[in-house]
């Protein structure tokens, strides 16, 4: 693009802007403070081509939007920084909300116009900065005068954009039809014009429809495409991305002013409605209007045409970038158009997710765990693909699908600790009580064959005398033996089940049993 | 007021005292400290409590460690000692759930340490309980503890006031177990994970984000990487961190390490063979205080390696054991380190003459040196060493088969402050040994295949060193019995002596050292000429005796075990193989309390039956050796109950090897060695 050459090669770049400029009829407030730099006020020629650079532009942008608008030819060269940036298209909304909202009644009128007459001052004030900077240019260095200088020109810029739009807006073609077909050269270039300013946050696209527009119509988008790569993305590809993911609450953050786009409300039964796409013909209803227009061709020939197979709207960006918000039915909610803190839903499918999430019964209950209950049935299938794989869990009963995720929550929480599965813990428990079992168990048989031979332990499970040598008593091994003890994890284990179903876990602190009354027994048992 | 004195000499005998008590003029603090001196032999504070009324409970109240030999007992031990604040269970190798919780409730709060390494059959429950009821515990072992997972070891999150945790060879845990002990014991200054081998990066990293007091960290051979590393260099009093094979440890991950530890005293990065010089650098920036490094079997000591430590101006020991070495890496170690104190370069290949006398004349402070198996330095090291390094206390030289019996001269001329020297197999002769006897302060002196010196400078050493506590005689063909005599009559601190295979050795030798009443250790493997009168004089002389081996002495036989049975009452372990032992001795062995390992590897004259009593009536019986034959033919039901009382059976089938004389076998070593 020329303007990135410009930067390039500023010295010649200069020189290309001169000619137009002083070509041009048109007077130019600030050159003059520029031109002033090194010589008298009155002398007219710059000498210092960078200096001159930013007066000739900002002469050519004057020269173009705000008196001339038939000047196309140029772009309008900046390097604003990304601040102003977003500032230029927070302004094109509201530019672009007083353009749209009004219906041809006086009392909008009157406020666009009230709008321009500010905006108009605005520029005034900003021009007056121009003219008392040009004092401390002086004292500044090249570089920093420059900088100061390309953010006036931003503002400029801005301010610029935003009379042309409201003064556009004022005319009734405009607003009414943006797609339809519009003769005389005003309302062309209104139409473009309008185009573009309906589209601040489209970044890439906007500058090609622009671009493809540029034989006429002036390159602002292409201006706000040269603001740098970051103004670009943090204004489009959020969206984008958001618009894949199709979450309710993708336009959270988006930021549009009220009024900026327009409201519409489908009905609760509307919503709910299996299917969106009717056919005309038979009444046969479909979820996608893909499917609608396949199914269209077994109508007859004429919807066969390619055109009558193509996506709607396709090629015809014009339409695409009317901006549609949606309200849900629900009266209270913060997705309803009345709420204070209205929060507008992106598209359809954002509508029905929502108002099915949020408003409706969770009937899908999934069959794995047969706790969690999801009202929208994707939500069910994204939760079955995961379920029984959150094994990391945290006494706060938070469970976590990664190891590292559960740690990381420990680390950031105080008292929290891992939850060892029960199944785990069973193990450890389901011996200690076999152990206590055995004993009382043994000593039992020790005192029925009153065997004197003192050995081992002292709570006697395990410990053999040299009669059960002879295998006349089962061996201590068998106390340990696998079979046993899973008898005993089970037993043990019901006492541990939560009734509720779901997982429970062994806890540490939280286990308190009474063992006394057993092991005082034991004691007892040892010391005869 | 009368009392009667029980005073126990040997025979007991009873004194009618007519006057008060002298001790009662004493305060009890100074019976208390007059107690703390009688360390030595356990028997002595019995006699001492058995004194009278007021001394028993003196002892009673005074005693704070408990070891006991079976947990049987030790309800009754418990409620004689109120005060026992630290219970060390390594003699008892079966402890149950139930044994914990009667220990938790008879202790209680004042129970503050507690040693489970060498026990098993608890699991988590007895631990809950007694972190419950014990609630003071500081220490914790819980090493070996190979069944117990993390639900068992997450119980000790109760144990608030934990400061110190080994929980070494436990590995069925992972971070799950950890994570609670992190959460839990929020006072933890040490912490030994070694072996733990379940548990990685995020368990360790937990450890350093919660447990802040952390001073000693034990990670080695932990399947870390260096992901947790940050962490723990954030930890502001680590002092002692050991990472031994952490192989998961490589140069690129260091690299991205931002700071160092500054508390770090003492580093062990052994066996990480993914660390370089890169690596080390780039860890050791930032830990100026540093004072132990030990490298060994890591990459290649290098001149860019040594240079590395450059920073580390505190210090003070190097140990680069089993490393390559290279001879500007030794001198540029020589250059960077300020004044090492300890330096080891045991079985390192690559230490050669040049580089080592120019390191040892750039490290003049060096207190310990180890140079085993530098097999290709001469006496030209040992003559830089021993003018440079005056003042070492021990030098470790085993198997520098090129120093010459010169070089021995030297260094008992110059390294008078030598208090440990290991000259194993080294052509160290009669004047060496008479030189080095200048080394006074000698309390080591290992002396094993040294083929060369005879009697003469054995007794040279014996004349001069009487502060020598071990001496190892493995395989000295050249002394006999006038030798030890020599020991034995000036060295009567002796503790350990090795007499194996010294076949000029007879009874007389051993009455001779009877003498030495502190030797707990009697090594005299393959002596034939020793009989059982040599055995019972040691019995009745050595009070203390702990360790006996007496394989192969074919004389010995069940005469000498009846006043080993009666005199010997602290004797642990006991090595029988190919004595002439038989079914009476090993019975009246059995008397023997503290046993709790016996090998015997023969089967003649020994019956299942009798082996069965013997194995029966020993109570605490750990590690039992026997021979294969008698896996068969003891009762399956009593090996299973054995086991189950925590004795561990290791069967072997190695037929019997007629011995070599010490000549001969050195040459068939040096035939093996490359």
């Amino acid at each position: 693009m020329e303007d990135l050459e410009m930067d390039d090669e500023e010295t010649l770049c200069a020189e290309t802007w001169l000619k137009p400029s002083s070509g041009n009829s048109i007077p130019q407030p600030n050159q003059p403070s520029f031109t002033n730099f090194t010589l008298p006020k009155d002398q007219p020629a710059c000498e210092d081509p960078s200096l001159l650079d930013f007066g000739v532009r900002i002469g050519t942008s004057f020269s173009k939007y705000s008196l001339a608008p038939d000047h196309h030819g140029q772009s309008l060269q900046s390097n604003n920084s990304n601040r102003n940036q977003g500032n230029v298209n927070q302004q094109i909304n509201e530019a672009l909300q007083v353009g749209k909202a009004q219906d041809w009644d006086p009392p909008a009128m009157l406020n666009n116009l009230s709008f321009l007459e500010q905006k108009i001052h605005q520029l005034q004030g900003m021009v007056h900065i121009i003219g008392v900077r040009r004092g401390q240019i002086l004292q500044q260095s090249d570089e920093i005068a420059m900088q100061q200088q390309q953010m006036i020109t931003a503002d400029l810029t801005s301010i610029i954009v935003q009379l042309i739009s409201t003064a556009g807006s004022l005319l009734p073609l405009v607003k009414h039809n943006f797609a339809g077909p519009t003769d005389g050269a005003t309302g062309q270039h209104n139409r473009q014009m309008s185009e573009i300013l309906c589209n601040p946050g489209l970044g890439l696209n906007a500058t090609n429809t622009g671009e493809s527009h540029g034989r006429g119509g002036p390159n602002i988008p292409n201006q706000s495409n040269q603001a740098g790569p970051t103004g670009d993305t943090a204004h489009s590809h959020p969206l984008d991305e958001r618009e894949l993911k199709e979450e309710d609450d993708a336009d959270e953050g988006e930021n549009l002013p009220p009024g900026s786009y327009e409201i519409l409300q489908l009905e609760k039964e509307e919503i709910l409605a299996p299917h969106t796409h009717f056919c005309t013909i038979c009444g046969k209803g479909f979820k996608r209007d893909a499917n609608l227009r396949m199914h269209m061709r077994g109508h007859g020939d004429e919807y066969k045409t390619p055109e009558a197979l193509a996506k709607p709207n396709k090629g015809n960006g014009s339409e695409a970038m009317l901006l549609k918000r949606y309200s849900c039915p629900f009266v209270g909610c913060k997705r309803n158009k009345d709420h204070k803190k209205f929060q507008p839903l992106k598209t359809i499918l954002c509508v029905k997710n929502h108002y099915k999430r949020t408003h409706c019964d969770k009937s899908y209950i999934c069959s794995r765990c047969n706790t969690k209950k999801f009202s929208v049935i994707a939500d069910l299938k994204t939760h079955e693909k995961h379920c029984g794989k959150d094994k990391w869990l945290c006494s706060c009963g938070t469970t976590f699908s990664r190891k590292d995720k559960l740690f990381g929550h420990i680390a950031l929480f105080q008292g929290h600790t891992p939850a060892i599965p029960l199944d785990e813990s069973k193990g450890a428990e389901g011996l200690f009580e076999q152990g206590q079992a055995t004993s009382g168990e043994k000593t039992k048989v020790a005192q029925s064959i009153n065997f004197s031979f003192h050995t081992g332990s002292h709570n006697g499970s395990g410990v053999k005398n040299i009669m059960d040598v002879k295998g006349s008593i089962d061996d201590p091994c068998s106390y340990f033996s696998p079979i046993n003890m899973n008898s005993f994890n089970e037993f043990s284990g019901a006492a541990f089940d939560d009734p509720d179903g779901g997982f429970s876990f062994f806890i540490p602190d939280s286990c308190n049993y009474d063992q006394k009354n057993d092991l005082d027994v034991v004691l007892q048992a040892s010391e005869q | 007021m009368k009392k009667q004195k029980t005073v126990h000499h040997g025979q007991q005998q009873q004194l009618e005292v007519q006057l008060d008590n002298p001790f009662e003029l004493l305060a009890e603090e100074i019976v208390f400290l007059i107690l703390d001196f009688l360390e030595g032999n356990p028997l002595d504070k019995k006699s001492f409590s058995l004194v009278c009324k007021s001394f028993h409970s003196i002892e009673r109240s005074h005693r704070s460690a408990l070891r006991p030999l079976r947990l049987e007992r030790l309800p009754k031990i418990l409620s004689r000692y109120p005060n026992a604040e630290r219970l060390d269970l390594t003699l008892c190798p079966r402890v149950t759930d139930a044994s914990l919780s009667a220990i938790s409730s008879s202790c209680g709060p004042v129970l503050r340490s507690i040693d489970l390494s060498r026990s098993r059959f608890f699991s988590g429950s007895g631990l809950s309980r007694m972190v419950a009821e014990c609630r003071n515990l500081v220490e914790i072992d819980l090493s070996n503890a190979t069944d117990l997972r993390d639900a068992g070891v997450a119980v000790l999150a109760a144990a608030k006031n934990l400061e110190r945790l080994w929980l070494r060879r436990c590995k069925l845990i992972t971070d799950m177990g950890v994570g609670c002990i992190a959460v839990g014991c929020r006072k933890l200054k040490l912490l030994s994970l070694k072996w733990c081998l379940g548990v990685g990066d995020l368990g360790v990293e937990l450890v350093a984000v919660k447990c802040n007091d952390i001073r000693t960290l034990d990670l080695s051979y932990l399947p870390i990487s260096s992901k947790c590393l940050p962490s723990i260099l954030k930890l502001q009093y680590l002092e002692d961190l050991i990472l031994e094979g952490c192989f998961g440890l490589d140069n690129d991950s260091l690299a991205a390490l931002e700071h160092g530890c500054k508390s770090l005293k003492t580093l062990d990065i052994s066996s990480c063979q993914n660390i370089s010089h890169v690596g080390l650098s780039s860890f050791l920036s930032g830990t100026e205080c540093l004072k132990q490094l030990t490298l060994a079997h890591g990459s290649p000591v290098t001149a860019p390696l040594a240079t590395s430590l450059k920073k580390l101006f505190m210090l003070q020991s190097l140990k680069l054991d089993g490393c390559s070495v290279t001879c500007s890496g030794l001198k540029a170690i020589g250059n960077s380190c300020g004044s090492l104190r300890e330096l080891s370069l045991s079985k390192c290949p690559g230490v050669t003459d040049e580089g080592f006398s120019f390191l040892v004349a750039r490290q003049k402070q060096l207190k310990k040196l180890d140079i085993t198996c530098c097999r290709r330095i001469t006496d030209f090291s040992i003559d830089h060493l021993t003018s440079s390094c005056k003042g070492l206390t021990s030098l470790r030289m085993e198997s520098c088969s090129l120093v010459s019996k010169e070089a021995f001269i030297l260094i008992g001329q110059r390294c008078t402050s030598l208090e440990e020297l290991d000259l194993t197999d080294n052509e160290v002769d009669d004047e060496g040994l008479k030189s080095i006897g200048r080394c006074s302060r000698l309390t080591v002196l290992k002396l094993g295949i040294c083929l060369n010196f005879t009697d003469k400078g054995l007794s040279c050493i014996g004349g001069s060193c009487s502060k020598l506590v071990e001496l190892d005689l493995y395989r000295s063909a050249g002394i006999s019995d006038s030798g030890i005599l020599a020991i034995a009559c000036s060295c009567t601190n002796l503790e350990m002596i090795n007499t194996s295979y010294c076949n000029g050795i007879t009874d007389t030798a051993l009455i001779a050292l009877s003498k030495c009443p502190r030797l707990t250790t009697v090594e005299c493997r393959g002596v034939p000429h020793i009989t059982s009168l040599g055995l019972a004089a040691i019995a009745i002389g050595c009070k203390q005796l702990a360790r006996l081996d007496v394989k192969k002495c074919s004389m010995i036989d069940d005469a000498g075990m009846i006043p080993l049975a009666h005199f010997s009452q602290n004797l642990q372990q006991i090595n029988l193989s190919y004595t002439s032992v038989t079914d009476v001795g090993l019975l009246s062995l059995t008397s023997i309390s503290c046993l709790h390992n016996i090998t015997i590897l023969h089967h003649n004259g020994l019956t299942p039956s009798g082996l069965a009593a013997a194995l029966l009536s020993c109570g605490g019986l750990a590690k039992v050796k026997l021979h294969v034959t008698f896996k068969t033919s003891l009762p399956q039901a009593l090996l299973v109950h054995l086991e189950a009382r925590g004795c561990v059976f290791h069967w072997r089938d190695k037929a019997f090897q007629a011995e070599l004389d010490p000549k001969s076998w050195k040459l068939k070593l040096e035939d093996i060695l490359p």
